[in-house]
């Protein structure tokens, strides 16, 4: 179990120590400062000193560590502790760094008192901590009277932790968003080594009540693709000629009912007041990857390198993809690059940016089937030593976010609301395809 | 406060506060006492009376605040005024009360054991077990497996039948994620009655794959795993495991999706599960590429995970990953994946040609480090299909100079050795490591050795090489080196059929690199996702015995616990008397200061709590904590066990396999070095020297592996000498006036026995007698209760009594790498305390279970050729 939570800067000073175990001591911080930050090759996150084991991990400019003593820990429970921490931190005062940390000292304390008792998580969960654990601004009006405490614990502690019972809106309204995050990973001969998607469903809900709803998607019977063989045939014509998706994997938000889940696919639950991450889910079937980049490389002297950098829209024509910016990696002995002024009308601009070594081409909007090249030429210094290792070539990267448009071709097919009172919802659904891990080798 | 400023003088001042109504304040009062209560323990008297009046505020967040931070002042005096508030906060109305108050119970165990047993506060948890909240039932779950962690504990508090069983997992279904956790940890541990109830365990954890925690994921697979051991031969258990693993593969892919530290800890727990169920994740092996941007320790953890991964199917694409991978910055992964190619070629035959082409354009590239790994690499290689791809070796030659690092080298040179009728100039190319041999690492002067001697076989016009090879290197100041050199020029000079000794090259099987043995493997199994399953070590390597925490001077501070006084030692057949009570807390008054290095707990793991396989172990089993202590002031008696003096060359040589104090010192002494790496290389080891000798090395008989050796043993044994003629085991003043001399007897370990003197020089009379020994590489264990073999029950201050313990070799364990492999560390336990001792098992009983266990093997990190042994083992 955690013994403690630090919280180090880069430079290795403590900014927050909590001991919850009486097994260690506050100098084990300078342990890890000496043995983890300012080592300069760390090869795991997992750090063992003596019977010490320090997990830890970095987020902004900041380490989060949890460190356990004498006792065969859960790691993975470790490390999803301090995301957790990350995450809170973030809801509550935006951004998870040094200076808000600094800012906001006392919550964290608090925050870590309530999430952690004698190196055992308990409730983490925002939607129940801001009932009772308030940032300084919001503290008055919540510093609540006996009756209402109560209330307060009984939510944090029942089966519906995430939401009061006693919510109310005149207008009930229900936003879902999918974000499908698309990774790809080209190898040099044009074949896709790895190419996938991991989807969000966010959810905004304002609804009155305790309101029971369930969703449904476009996604085949049967999870996997093993499974979809056997029942593919039948939904099929059930839904016409609509495609669907076959799902690899779900994963869902404490309030979904995983036992309804699993015999009968239904995704039913009680949502949380406001924004949350309904589900998550993953697929690697029948994939439109929404852009195909054929970069050609040559090297015509030893100091010359010529590219042609070919970017296609694969997406259909009533789409548009905006903020495209593709990364061509250059050579670090690049002095310059040129050939970039000259675009056609509405291919964007592309600039070399010698610090990050690589030409940054920018594209506002691109519509559907649309296609454009980049012809670029680098100068390079010549080299001295001639036995150096050739250029390792990071590969091709590219960010874009194409609107109402899903790779995965999934869609919301229901969102149904039911409650006591029997009101009425209004829906909005929006899509999104975001670059992930979009990358060519060349 | 908490940047490690003291500012515990204004205690008095902070106290005043305490009274607010503020909720925001007065978590700021207890943060502050909670830190300094300790330095001020008086002060904190003054601080209890807010704290009752807390515990009875209407607001349950204020009492649940209470409660928590009394149970985390850990001042003695105030323990006593938290036993009303905490009985009060167990049952009360709120469930966010009593979750806190169950917490809390775990909190002043750790303090005071005896006395919250006394109070019936752990029984309280037991009850909380059927709370109706489940949040209250997974903090009491995590507060009884707290207590049950605790090294005080002696008997189960957290006992799980079918049904608290039933009540766990209804509040599987709705507790938080970390309850989730803790539920599924402690069904990992529950055995179930039958199939049955195993299968509807199964089914009701299935769900859990789903959700979003990835620790809730993998405990989840914990479960599952250790559940499907349980199905057994059961009907339908094959399918019930197939829909499993089916369903197991996906969110473990997901698990690959999230932060880096949690990719490596699910890497690291996906190569366990593959290992046991090879057959997860089969299709899969795309998501395992390295992505550019992952750090350094998710890529290696891929690179072998792909490895494990790797068949015909998909050899072409890993191999296509591998070369891109080859071109990389970082010279470790870049050394890793080449190394990845040597397996590839070496699992899959087909994919062979293609792997060496591959390796050969790495080593025209000509960098360093690159065509270093590759030699090596292909060394390997050609000790797999021998005689395939020699047409290569005129373009590695070409490469000697770019070579620096003593393996490769000492790969370059077995090359040449094996390949010298091949090869016009092989005698020129060992002549340029012969002109600078006194600064060649020690394994290329031993390669280099061995490369001319197989050179001179297939070309005798190198004599003059070899003559002067064999010069330097008899000339040597390395023992080993010296001895190998004094090997060859006697079987040269004896004109035996060298060449069949030397020439004949075994070729190798493929055999995974970082195989764990499966003992370990199972172990691992059932702690996944913990500590000692991402480090893929043995539990009781990560969770030493706890030293005792210096605190106060509480009077039931060093006694064990004892919740139901648990019968003693087992009253052996012949009646030994026992003592009605349990040995009190004498050992740890004995035990001195604990100023042992920190690693002493370490290396005895002896396993107390276990259902031991010796009935002795409940009695031994009184006070394993602070005594560990011991043994780092006992020094090991072992260097003396039974010196045998060995004058033969060979001999000396032979005494390599077997780094025991028993063969010569020039041997012993180079024996650590002459050993590659692993620990089970000694016994393949002493089964290469069997096969060199000739005779069968399986037999039981002693006078297989090192007749020398052996006989001198068990002649010594034997003869029937009189006690005092045994070696010392534990002089009198370490054993605290118990003088133990002894040694083991019998042909091996099947009908031996370990037979013991024990002389009492203390003032008092010595009884229930009892032992244990540590897992030793040849598992030996105590066949009976010391006691029931002793001749008395008690011995008489100036007395001596001796026994005949007959052992069983059971299951090999894991040895510390710490201990030699022929010692086994013992535990005896008298009423004057418990004292360890080392006594070394007779070299006959290593070699007749080595003879067994002996095979070359070659992975990817094991011994290669450029290892010590290889030499003779060729």
């Amino acid at each position: 179990m955690i013994s403690a939570v630090f919280v180090f800067n880069y430079k290795g000073e403590v900014l927050i120590s909590r001991l919850f175990r009486p097994d260690v001591r506050r100098s084990v911080a300078d342990l890890f400062r000496i043995h983890v930050i300012t080592a300069p090759q760390i090869r795991s996150p997992v750090t063992v000193l003596g019977n010490i084991a320090f997990f830890h991990i970095k987020h902004e400019n900041v380490y989060i560590v949890a460190v356990s003593t004498h006792s065969n820990t859960n790691v993975p429970l470790a490390f999803e502790f301090c995301t957790n921490l990350v995450k809170l931190g973030e809801k509550y005062f935006g951004k998870f760094d040094e200076d808000a940390i600094k800012n906001n000292f006392v919550l964290i304390y608090e925050i870590l008192d309530e999430i952690l008792d004698f190196g055992l998580p308990q409730v983490s969960d925002y939607e129940s901590l801001k009932l009772y654990v308030t940032t300084e601004s919001v503290r008055s009006e919540n510093a609540a009277a006996p009756g209402d405490a109560s209330k307060v614990t009984i939510q944090a502690t029942g089966a519906t932790s995430w939401r009061r019972p006693d919510i109310k809106y005149r207008k009930n309204e229900v936003f879902i968003d999918v974000i499908e995050d698309v990774n790809l990973l080209m190898s040099t001969k044009g074949t896709v080594l790895n190419a996938d998607v991991t989807g969000t469903v966010k959810v905004k809900a304002y609804l009155s009540g305790v309101p029971e709803c369930k969703f449904g998607l476009n996604e085949r019977l049967g999870e996997g693709a093993g499974a979809g063989a056997g029942g593919a045939g039948a939904p099929q014509s059930q839904y016409g000629a609509k495609r669907l998706v076959d799902i690899d994997d779900f994963q869902f938000h404490q309030c979904v009912k995983l036992g309804r889940f699993d015999p009968d696919r239904t995704i039913s639950f009680i949502p949380p007041d406001g924004e949350f991450d309904l589900m998550k889910y993953r697929t690697t079937e029948g994939l439109t990857m929404p852009f195909m980049v054929h970069p050609v490389v040559t090297s015509i002297s030893p100091t010359r390198l010529e590219y042609k950098v070919t970017v296609k829209a694969q997406f259909p024509q009533k789409y548009t993809a905006t903020g495209v910016v593709i990364k061509i990696p250059t050579p670090p002995n690049t002095v310059t690059v040129q050939g970039l002024g000259a675009f056609a009308q509405g291919h964007g601009k592309a600039k070399y940016v010698a610090s990050e070594n690589c030409i940054v081409w920018k594209v506002p909007r691109i519509m559907g089937g649309a296609e454009m090249d980049l012809n670029a030429e680098a100068e390079l210094a010549p080299s001295i030593d001639s036995n150096k290792k050739p250029w390792s070539r990071p590969p091709i990267s590219m960010a874009f976010t194409v609107a109402m448009f899903t790779t995965s071709g999934l869609q919301v097919r229901f969102l149904k609301v039911f409650e006591k009172s029997g009101y009425q919802t209004v829906k909005w659904v929006r899509y999104h395809a975001r670059a992930g891990n979009y990358q060519f080798r060349f | 406060m908490t940047v490690g400023k003291d500012v515990s003088g204004l205690f008095a001042d902070v106290l005043k506060c305490m009274q607010t109504d503020d909720l925001e304040l007065k978590k700021l009062v207890y943060l502050y006492l909670m830190n300094y209560a300790k330095t001020q323990p008086e002060l904190v008297i003054l601080a209890v009376n807010s704290f009752v009046k807390d515990a009875d505020d209407p607001n349950p967040l204020i009492r649940a605040l209470a409660v928590r931070t009394m149970g985390c002042l850990r001042a003695d005096r105030i323990v006593d005024y938290l036993m009303e508030p905490l009985r009060k906060t167990l049952k009360d109305t709120d469930p966010y009360v009593r979750k806190t108050a169950a917490i809390c119970v775990a909190k002043m165990y750790d303090l005071k054991p005896q006395s919250t047993i006394d109070n019936g506060f752990v029984a309280s948890l037991q009850d909380l077990l059927s709370d109706p909240n489940p949040m209250v039932v997974a903090n009491a779950v995590a507060a009884l497996r707290e207590i049950q962690d605790n090294p005080r504990t002696k008997s189960p508090v957290l006992v799980v039948n079918t049904v608290v069983l039933h009540k766990l997992l209804a509040a599987l279904n709705e507790c938080t994620e970390w309850g989730q956790i803790f539920i599924l940890e402690s069904l990992a541990d529950y055995a179930p009655n039958d199939v049955h109830e195993a299968r509807n365990v199964i089914e009701r954890v299935m769900p859990r794959l789903s959700h979003a925690n990835g620790s809730v994921v993998l405990a989840a697979i914990r479960v599952l795993l250790t559940y499907l051991d349980y199905l057994g031969n059961a009907e339908g258990a094959d399918q019930v495991a197939a829909m499993v693993v089916k369903k197991m593969s996906p969110p473990l892919v997901t698990l690959l999706a999230s932060t880096p530290e949690m990719t490596y800890v699910a890497l690291r727990n996906i190569s366990i599960i593959l290992q046991r169920r090879p057959d997860v994740l089969a299709n899969e092996i795309r998501v395992f590429f390295c992505k550019y941007n992952d750090p350094p320790y998710v890529k290696l953890e891929k690179l072998d995970v792909m490895m494990r991964l790797t068949s015909e199917r998909n050899v072409d694409a890993v191999l296509t990953e591998l070369k891109e991978y080859a071109n990389e910055v970082d010279v470790e992964f870049v050394r890793t994946a080449i190394r990845a190619m040597g397996t590839c070629a070496i699992k899959i035959e087909a994919a062979a040609e293609r792997c060496v082409g591959a390796l050969l354009d790495l080593i025209k590239t000509r960098v360093a480090h690159v065509v270093q790994e590759s030699m090596v690499v292909l060394k390997d290689i050609f000790r797999r299909y021998p005689g395939r791809y020699e047409g290569i070796i005129p373009i590695l030659c070409e490469h000697l100079d770019v070579l620096d690092e003593e393996e490769a080298r000492a790969a370059l040179l077995w090359i040449v050795g094996e390949h010298a009728d091949r090869i016009a100039n092989a005698g020129d190319l060992l002549q340029v490591f012969v002109d600078g041999f006194a600064d060649e690492h020690v394994a290329v002067q031993l390669q280099l050795l061995t490369a001319a001697i197989k050179c001179f076989l297939r070309r005798p016009e190198t004599q003059p090489l070899v003559q002067q090879v064999l010069q330097l290197a008899t000339a040597s100041d390395l023992p080993d080196l010296r001895d190998r050199a004094f090997v060859y020029w006697r079987l040269l000079s004896s004109g035996a059929a060298v060449r069949d000794v030397v020439a004949a090259c075994p070729p190798i099987e493929y055999e995974p690199a970082h195989q764990l043995s499966p003992g370990l493997l199972s172990e691992l199994v059932r702690h996944l996702g913990t500590l000692a399953a991402v480090k893929q070590q043995p539990v009781a390597t990560v969770v030493p015995a706890k030293e005792l925490i210096a605190r106060g001077d509480d009077e039931d501070e060093d006694d064990e616990v004892q919740i139901t006084p648990s019968a003693s030692a087992a009253s052996g057949p012949n009646g030994a008397a026992s003592l009605p009570s349990p040995v009190p807390a004498r050992a740890n008054v004995g035990a001195p200061a604990p100023a042992a290095p920190a690693s002493i707990p370490n290396l005895l793991d002896l396993d107390f709590d276990a259902p031991a396989p010796a009935p002795t172990s409940a009695s031994a089993a009184a006070a394993p904590t602070s005594l560990l202590d011991l043994l780092g002031s006992s020094p090991p008696k072992s260097a003396s066990v039974s010196a045998v003096p060995v004058n033969d060359d060979l001999m000396g040589v032979l005494g390599l396999g077997m780094p025991s104090s028993s063969s010569s010192a020039t041997a012993s002494s180079s024996a650590p070095r002459a050993i590659p790496t692993s620990t089970s290389s000694p016994l393949d080891a002493l089964a290469g020297l069997g096969d060199l000798l000739g005779p069968s090395t399986s037999a039981p008989s002693p006078m297989s592996g090192a007749p020398g050796l052996a006989t001198a043993v068990a002649a010594a044994a034997a003869s029937g000498t009189p006690p005092s003629t045994k070696p010392v085991l534990l002089a009198r003043d370490a054993g605290k006036g118990l003088e133990i001399r002894g040694l083991f007897t019998g042909p091996n370990p099947a009908s031996g026995a370990l037979e013991l003197d024990f002389a009492n020089h203390t003032s008092s009379p010595l009884s229930d007698f009892a032992i244990q020994f540590n897992k030793s590489t040849l598992g030996l264990n105590p066949a009976a209760a010391l006691s029931s073999v002793m001749g008395t029950a008690t011995v008489a201050p100036g007395a001596t009594a001796s026994a005949r313990l007959p052992v069983v070799s059971g299951v090999a364990g894991m040895t510390q790498t710490t201990v030699p492999p022929e010692m086994v560390q013992v535990a005896v336990k008298t009423t004057a305390g418990i004292v360890y001792f080392v006594a070394s098992v007779p070299a006959g009983w290593m070699a007749a279970i080595g003879g067994g266990a002996g095979s070359p093997t070659v992975g990817n990190a094991g011994p290669s050729v450029g290892g010590g042994l290889d030499g003779l083992l060729l």
